[in-house]
Parts: structure tokens; sequence; C-alpha cells
């Protein structure tokens, strides 16, 4: 074999090895976690899924308790980022005057750009008391607290609970989903809303009869991949969520996270057993998020994101 | 009231479904402003020459964040040394090499995933890979663990570049007789730079203002060091500590600090955009 023969295959198998260290990332990273959090998964048993007790001084810990915070706080984001970022995207594709559309377009994904931190510091310093003195404590002057809407919305009044930690979640999460979602309304052929507007259809009818059911599968994708970052954040949810590891009873009730308890007691954990506990709910945050993230690049699509 | 015809309540709605999305978009370009507004507020008053002259004070004394600069630069710069070299050769191997083959796909795939995967869930990958087993935090910890969250950003963007140059260049090289090795090297990668440029600087802005996956593994340092076998500060990691404590200077500083790793991150944001976009023009 000549020389540049040997440089080609050498050059070749270098490009290989570090596509290969891609895979072997995520391969370690679920095996660091599987023998990290297995001591407390099988001292624990099925047990650690079920339990709410986290207690580091006895030494006992069970994950339900950070796992619904994760899951609600994740689909209470959902819940409102979902029309927001439906919205940002018709508006831009449908309604935006052109001139505007970039700039708009770009400010929107912007917010994708601001650190998790800043959000942090912006709920704990200005989203979290202005909730608690124009939210919760009218919410808990003039609700009788003994009637649903009032257990609902009953907790202590400073602003560090579930919604608000779902309230920046929401906002993190837009401008991905309205990113994906400008983009899917965009490939929507152009015959197909004008034999619409020809039919006489108004704007709205357009939107909703023909442009949403064309891109609804790769919508789906771009819902669940909002999804899966919102159930892994975890700066901005420690600040604002209240770091409680009680069962959350109201929509205002602090709370904690999966990863919020990570960052909140990682460094500082008191024995292996808590060092342990922890990979263990790391473990089961790579599961839903995998399965999450795995499902939205399917449904995606490699050209639409 | 009087019946309104099917025209009219047609109409309504439409007004009202055009009225909503107006204000969808009006309340997220309103989130960016306040969220700006506050950092332009609480973090412009406390910006002066001691920020970047001093290290971080005890509570109730003057002091900067020097140290936190100079461990956030050390941290993002080895971070992203790391990671140009792996994304770049695996951008390029996908581009390349790959095609449309099994394995090539299933990198792809599993690439995507790691793009958007927890930042924490790194840092504790690391942690069981660098930390436990030294038995001390370190920057050399933190900086992996960075890198490991720049490179499918870095993979995925060169990628897309390479993908963009033309096969008449490649056809061109290996008609005067280069290997494919050489055809890449010199004329692929060259002719993409300002992509690669911005697939760096998306990379770097997605990592300089990640706390999770310091937290744990570079730890942060209240004095300034060089020394990547010790724990280091960084700007994300002293301002989750200044922001949750209770002393007022703690807080405005981390105030500050948030300003200057937002104006970095969207600078570094924008800058990236705007050279991709140049060459879109091209």
């Amino acid at each position: 074999m000549n020389k540049a023969a040997r440089h080609d295959r050498l050059f070749q198998r270098l490009c290989l090895s570090a596509a290969l260290l891609v895979m072997a990332t995520l391969a370690g990273l679920l095996l660091a976690l599987v023998i990290g959090g297995w001591p407390a998964i099988s001292h624990f048993g099925p047990r650690f899924f079920t339990s709410a007790a986290w207690d580091p001084v006895a030494d006992n810990y069970g994950a339900a308790g950070p796992l619904v915070g994760t899951l609600v706080t994740a689909l209470g984001a959902m819940m409102l980022a979902l029309p927001l970022a439906m919205g940002v995207a018709v508006f831009l594709v449908e309604f935006c005057p052109r001139r505007l559309a970039h700039p708009l377009g770009l400010a929107v994904e912007m917010l994708a750009g601001i650190p998790s931190i800043v959000y942090g510091m912006w709920g704990l310093f200005v989203l979290a008391p202005w909730f608690a003195l124009h939210v919760q404590l009218p919410l808990l002057l003039n609700l009788d607290p003994d009637t649903f809407w009032g257990k609902l919305f009953n907790g202590i009044p400073n602003g560090a609970n579930i919604f608000t930690a779902s309230l920046i979640l929401a906002v993190m999460v837009l401008p991905y989903m309205a990113t994906v979602f400008r983009e899917m309304l965009l490939t929507v052929p152009p015959h197909m809303r004008e034999a619409a507007y020809g039919m006489g259809c108004t704007s709205y009818e357009v939107v909703t009869y023909i442009m949403i059911p064309y891109v609804r599968r790769s919508a789906i994708g771009a819902v669940m991949l909002g999804l899966g970052r919102a159930l892994g954040e975890t700066m901005a949810v420690t600040f604002v969520i209240g770091n409680s590891h009680a069962f959350p009873d109201s929509l205002f009730a602090s709370g904690s996270t999966i990863a919020s308890t990570i960052a909140n007691e990682f460094a500082e954990a008191s024995s292996d057993l808590h060092v342990s506990a922890l990979m263990a709910l790391g473990l089961v945050l790579f599961c839903i998020t995998f399965a999450t993230l795995a499902a939205a690049r399917l449904l995606i699509g490699r050209e639409a994101s | 009231m009087a019946v309104l015809s099917r025209e009219k309540r047609r109409k309504i709605k439409n007004g009202a479904f055009v009225a909503a999305t107006s204000l969808a978009t009006v309340l997220a370009v309103g989130a960016l402003l306040l969220i700006l507004y506050s950092l332009l507020v609480n973090g412009l008053g406390g910006l002066g020459a001691h920020i970047f002259t001093m290290d971080q004070p005890p509570p109730e004394t003057l002091g900067g964040l020097r140290n936190a600069m100079a461990g956030s630069l050390v941290l993002c710069a080895l971070a992203m040394v790391m990671a140009v070299v792996v994304g770049v050769l695996a951008g390029t191997w996908l581009a390349e090499y790959g095609g449309t083959r099994k394995l090539a796909n299933l990198v792809r795939f599993l690439n995507d995933v790691l793009l958007s995967a927890p930042s924490i869930l790194v840092g504790l990958f690391v942690y069981e890979v660098l930390v436990r087993p030294f038995q001390g935090f370190s920057a050399l910890a933190g900086a992996v663990a960075l890198a490991l969250l720049a490179v499918p950003v870095v993979t995925r963007t060169t990628e897309d570049i390479l993908r963009l140059q033309s096969n008449q260049l490649r056809e061109a090289g290996m008609a005067l007789g280069a290997g494919k090795a050489y055809v890449i090297r010199a004329i692929i990668w060259r002719a993409s730079r300002p992509g690669l440029v911005t697939g760096a600087l998306l990379g770097f802005a997605r990592i300089s203002g990640e706390t999770a996956p310091l937290l744990f593994t570079s730890l942060g340092n209240p004095n300034l060091s060089w020394h990547l076998t010790q724990p280091m500060g960084a700007l994300p990691t002293t301002i989750f500590q200044f922001a949750l404590s209770a002393f007022d200077d703690w807080r405005s500083l981390a105030w500050v600090g948030a300003l200057l790793i937002a104006v970095t991150v969207l600078s570094a944001n924008i800058l990236g955009r705007a050279l991709a976009r140049r060459r879109d023009a091209r």
C-alpha cells in the first residue's frame, strides 16, 4: 500500500473513532448511572420508586416525591407552552408583516440562548415575589380553603412553588417548540393553503383544517422535544420550586424535581447510600428523557429539526 | 340579541384567532424584554473595574468576580478545544464517510438525543469517571463535562456544513490526484471554515452558561486558581452560590455575573448566526 492510501485510511479511522466516541458517551452515561445507582436500588428494592420518604438523617430514600415533581412541572410547562408556541409559530408564518418576521423570530430564538441560571435568578427575584403578591395572596384571601379551588391554590405565598417552576420552564422550552413548529408550517405546500383560501376559508380555517393537520406528526415530535428539555432542566427549577421533598398537595405547594434534588444535595451528600440514591434518581431521569427525546427525534425526522 | 349570521361568526372567530396568535408573540417577546430589562437594572449598577480586578469577597466586603471569570475562561477554552477536535472529526465522518449506513444513522440519532440530554446527568457521569476515582473535584473534570455538552452541537453543525459543499469541489480535488483525506482537509474544511466557526460559537454559547454539570466536577473555588487538578471557580457556580445567599452584596454580585454571562452567551449566539447567514447569502 502506498503512503497516500495509508494516510487516507488513518484519517478515516480517526474520524470514525470520534464518531464512535459520541456513541460511547451515551453508553458510558447509562453505565455510570447504573453502577452508581445500583447500591440504592438493590438496598431499597421496588420501594425506592414508590416511597416518598427522603430522609438523609435516617438514610432512607424514595424517588416518588421528586419523580412526581418532575412529571407535574414538565407537563404543566407543556400545557402553558404548547398554545403559546403554536400561536407564535402561526403568527410568524401566516399573519406577521414580512419585514417583522425575521427580527421577531430571532427574538423568540434568543429566549433559548439565555442560560438556565439567569432564568433561575429572574424567577427567584422578579417572578416569584410578583406572583406571591399579585396572584397567590389575593387567591388565598378570597378563596374558602375547604373548597376544591381553595385546596388547589393553597400554599405559602412566597412564589416558590410547582406552578412558578412550570411557568419558568414554559418560557424556556417555548423557543425550541416555536422554532420547530415554524419550520414545519413553512413546509406546508403553498397550493394546499391557496386552494383552501380559494374556497373562501378564513385564515383560522386554513390553519386549523389544513396546516396543522398536515404537520400533526412532527408537531407531536416538537412537543416531545420540549418535554424532554423541561424534564431535565435543572438550575432554573432549583431556584423557584422551593425544594421540599414532600409530596406536592396543591398547585402552589413547594416541591422538588429529580434534577433539582441532585443539584442541591449531590456535592454535600452525607453517606454512600445518599450518593447512590441520587445516582439512582439520575438513572430514572435518564430513562424518562431518553425515551422522550428518542420519540421526538423519530417523529420529527432529521430535516425539519 | 340578534342572531349573528354564519358569515359574521366566522369573521369574529378569525379575528379572535389572529388576536390570540399576536398575543402569544407579544408574550414571548415580552418575556425576553422583561428578562433583559431585569438584568440591566439589577446588574449594570454593580458593574465596575473592581469586578474584573478583585476576587470574590467574604460577605459584606467589597469584591469582584475575577476568580470566577478566569475559571470560566479556562474551563470553556479547554472544553472547546476538546469539543472542536472531536466534534469536527465526528461530523466529518458522518458527512464524508458515514453516508446512510446503519452505523451512521445510529450515531446521528444518538448525537441528536445528546443534544438535548439533561446537562446534570453529564455532570453525574463525569463525577463517576473523573472525580470519584481520583478522589477530588478538578477543573479538568469540569472541562470534560462541558466538552461533552458541546460535542453534539459541533458535530451536528459540522455535518450540516460539509454536506453543503458541492461534489464538484471534491471531484476537482480528486482529479488533481489528491487522496480523499487530503481533499477533506485542504479543500472541504477550508471552504467550510465560516460554518465550522459557527458550530464552535454555538457550542460555546451552549456551555458558557452551564451550571449543573460543574456543581460536582469543578465545584467552584473562592480564590483565583490555575491548577487543573484542583477545584476551579466559574461564573455560573458563583452566581448560584451568591444568589441563594442571604447577603445583599453577594446578591448584587450575582446579578452582575448573570448580566455578564447573558451578554456573552447572547453575543456568541448572534455572532454565530450572523456568520452562518453571511455564508448562506454568498
